[in-house]
């Protein structure tokens, strides 16, 4: 058991990190988002398998996206984005459509605003049900004429937990509810979570939440009784395109890089990994992406960082403003003789 | 087949779909921010992270966890000078900040009846359970010392009032010992985590702190020791408003993009207020508290709230930088485009 790199930096085998001695290999997902059809068969599944309660039933005017976000009720979320360009060498087909291409701009705009105006800024959705004001009476697109129409293209992507090698969540967790399974991945054990939070901001992609009235945090346990049956994850298992992949993270990382030469051979050179590194922020997810944009676009962040990277700087600083306040206190006793 | 090279979706892509949002008006629009709003894209303007789930109980905590920790000091240091009514102010101050801390922390937990399972483990990454510890160290000989001022008369003379007298200093002592502890591993609590107004400033946080925790332990002790022996607890006021003040400062000014989080909105309208009182308070601890108790009360006050009022600035800025954002994805994009490893050069 190596203790090199527990906390920060390229780790080759996390479950060994965490005491699992014979264990199984490392497994997760790879979203090869190039072939998702936004069909959210696996939210959906998640849901049936996993008992995950509804999040609300609102429009959200996000695309068609109505989940909005990963939450304590929401473990796979699949994000709409309208662009007006095509996808590869594809002809999205809208010019010759009578209400011409996407108003996704100022659908952002109203659909921003009212985020900004919710108790959490938006952050509830996919644990609570939000109100953004949808449906509106105008007809997406109304008012564009003919020489408004572009090109167009949808980028979907299912989103889930990345079970990160170093993950903000587990690393946080004061309970020893949050674990590393023997299979490299993060799960929570609900009867022991007490409700704290500190995991929620932890987690520097914003997955993981507490629900509300039940108090506990919840997020995506990649099927962990699934796994111990010998049974893939049930939003795999459901995606009709093969979207999601799951498998030995080690085989999955070479599929994706893979799939990343053949797209750009096709010219779409756009295409890129998103999590596959060890060397990133959090030393590799164990879900992988390919995306066709930015993360930000898709609501990742672009590079992010487990907080504990910097755990010894806080120590450190935290020591010496605390020997300061010794200092304080001794010279207010010993600074001058009695008033 | 002949391909044709497509041009990459996402070129010029700043002037398509990325904008330039205008902030929520709510800073009164009096303030400009220290930097420029940076271009950035999002997914609908979404959030990145989630909020934090505390609420008003976590920044309470942090003033009367602060609060308990500066007055043991003052307890401790009144005991071994021999000022019994400074002692008997700050230690039944450090007894009852103590159990406020207690009920704020299991009340504010989604579910407070499994409280206790945060000693199921002791784990160095998770400062919430190092804080468990700490806590769990300083809160008997906090409470002893706290509870042998309050043996009423009576049962003084009694067996267990005299034993309880007795233990009194070395219960004192080591809630003195691990009063640095509790002042000041709350800072490391905000700053271990992703929310960026919070890890930023992980450096500076421990100071502004620690300099609170002391100034309104001092500001207590002004508020109910006899002005006589009150000479400590203006001077540690003093010090500690000027560390907090200080620390406050550095803040605002070396976080970069994140301390827009502490100088716009309601978290600077808290910190400004928090500065002002904070501020009296010292020069009030430094001239009429030493002549009259009116003038002591007032100035502790002072300190007392300037105190409050910061922690829950800093809090209140830190739920802001993840409700926008701007503080995830601008800080990191250029990050990635300055090391060269953007994924436009992919
Ligand atoms: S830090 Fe976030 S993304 Fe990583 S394992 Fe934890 S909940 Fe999942
Ligand atoms: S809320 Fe539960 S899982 Fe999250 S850090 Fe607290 S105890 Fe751990």
């Amino acid at each position: 058991m190596t203790r090199e790199n527990s906390f920060y930096g390229p780790l080759e085998d996390p479950a060994a990190d965490a005491g699992h001695l014979d264990h199984p290999e490392r497994v997760g997902f790879f979203t090869d988002t190039s072939v998702c059809i936004g069909c959210k068969a696996c939210e959906v599944a998640c849901k049936e398998w996993n008992l995950v309660p509804e999040d609300g039933f609102n429009l959200l005017g996000m695309s068609f996206d109505n989940t909005g976000m990963l939450g304590a009720d929401s473990w796979r979320h699949v994000a709409f984005i309208e662009q007006p360009r095509r996808l590869g060498g594809q002809d999205a087909g809208v010019a010759g459509l009578p209400t011409g291409p996407s108003r996704i701009e100022e659908t952002t705009e109203v659909v921003s605003a009212a985020l900004r105006e919710t108790e959490r800024g938006g952050g509830e959705l996919g644990t609570e049900s939000v109100d953004l004001g949808f449906p509106s009476f105008e007809l997406p697109g109304a008012g564009n004429g003919a020489e408004a129409r572009t090109d167009f293209r949808w980028l979907m992507a299912s989103d889930v937990c990345k079970h990160c090698t170093h993950a903000g969540c587990l690393d946080v967790c004061p309970t020893g509810a949050l674990f590393r399974t023997e299979f490299g991945t993060v799960v929570v054990q609900e009867d022991i979570c007490n409700g704290c939070g500190y995991c929620v901001s932890g987690c520097p992609y914003g997955v993981i939440d507490r629900r509300e009235g039940d108090g506990r945090a919840w997020k995506c346990t990649l099927c962990y009784d699934r796994l111990r049956d010998g049974l893939e994850p049930a939003c795999a298992k459901a995606c009709p395109t093969d979207s999601i992949q799951f498998g030995p993270l080690a085989e999955l990382r070479e599929r994706a890089q893979e799939r990343l030469e053949q797209l750009h051979a096709d010219g779409v050179s756009e295409a890129r990994l998103y999590g596959e590194s060890p060397d990133d922020g959090v030393g590799g997810h164990g879900a992988v992406f390919l995306l066709l944009d930015e993360p930000e676009v898709y609501g990742l962040p672009p590079d992010p960082v487990v907080p504990t990277r910097d755990a010894g700087a806080m120590w450190r600083s935290a020591a010496v403003a605390a020997s300061a306040f010794v200092v304080a206190a001794l010279s207010a006793f010993l600074g001058r003789a009695r008033p | 087949m002949n391909r044709r090279e497509e041009p990459r979706s996402d070129t010029g892509a700043a002037d398509t779909r990325a904008r330039v949002f205008s902030r929520r008006g709510d800073d009164g629009g009096s303030e400009r921010p220290v930097v420029p709003r940076a271009e950035f894209r999002s997914y609908y303007d979404r959030p990145v992270l989630k909020p934090p789930v505390w609420e008003w109980k976590i920044p309470a905590y942090l003033f009367t966890g602060g609060l308990s920790a500066g007055s043991a000091m003052l307890g401790a240091g009144a005991d071994l000078t021999g000022r019994p009514g400074l002692r008997r102010a700050a230690r039944v101050g450090a007894l009852g900040s103590l159990v406020a801390s207690m009920y704020l922390l299991v009340a504010d937990l989604g579910r407070p009846e499994r409280f206790l399972h945060m000693l199921r483990v002791a784990k160095p990454s998770s400062p919430m359970s190092v804080g468990t510890w700490i806590l769990v160290a300083y809160g008997p000989g906090a409470a002893l010392a706290g509870a042998a001022e309050l043996v009423p008369p009576r049962l003084r003379a009694t067996r267990p009032g005299r034993l309880l007298r007795w233990a009194a200093r070395p219960a004192g002592l080591s809630a003195a010992a691990f009063a640095p502890g509790v002042a000041s591993y709350t800072a490391v609590l905000l700053s271990h985590t992703a929310v960026p107004a919070w890890h930023e400033a992980h450096r500076q946080l421990p100071f502004v702190f620690t300099g609170s925790a002391s100034a309104s332990g001092g500001g207590f002790g002004m508020v109910f020791a006899p002005v006589a022996q009150a000479g400590p607890a203006r001077r540690l006021g003093v010090v500690g408003a000027t560390a907090e003040l200080v620390a406050s400062r550095l803040v605002d000014r070396r976080l970069g993009y994140a301390g827009q989080a502490y100088t716009t909105g309601r978290a600077h309208r808290l910190r400004r207020l928090s500065e002002y009182l904070t501020l009296a308070g010292a020069v009030g601890a430094a001239s009429i508290a030493r002549r009259s108790r009116v003038g002591a009360a007032a100035s502790g006050l002072a300190l007392l709230a300037g105190s409050a009022l910061q922690r829950f600035g800093v809090f209140e800025a830190g739920v802001e930088s993840t409700k926008d954002p701007r503080y995830v994805v601008v800080p990191q994009r250029e990050r990635l485009e300055q090391t060269g490893r953007g994924s436009r050069q992919a």
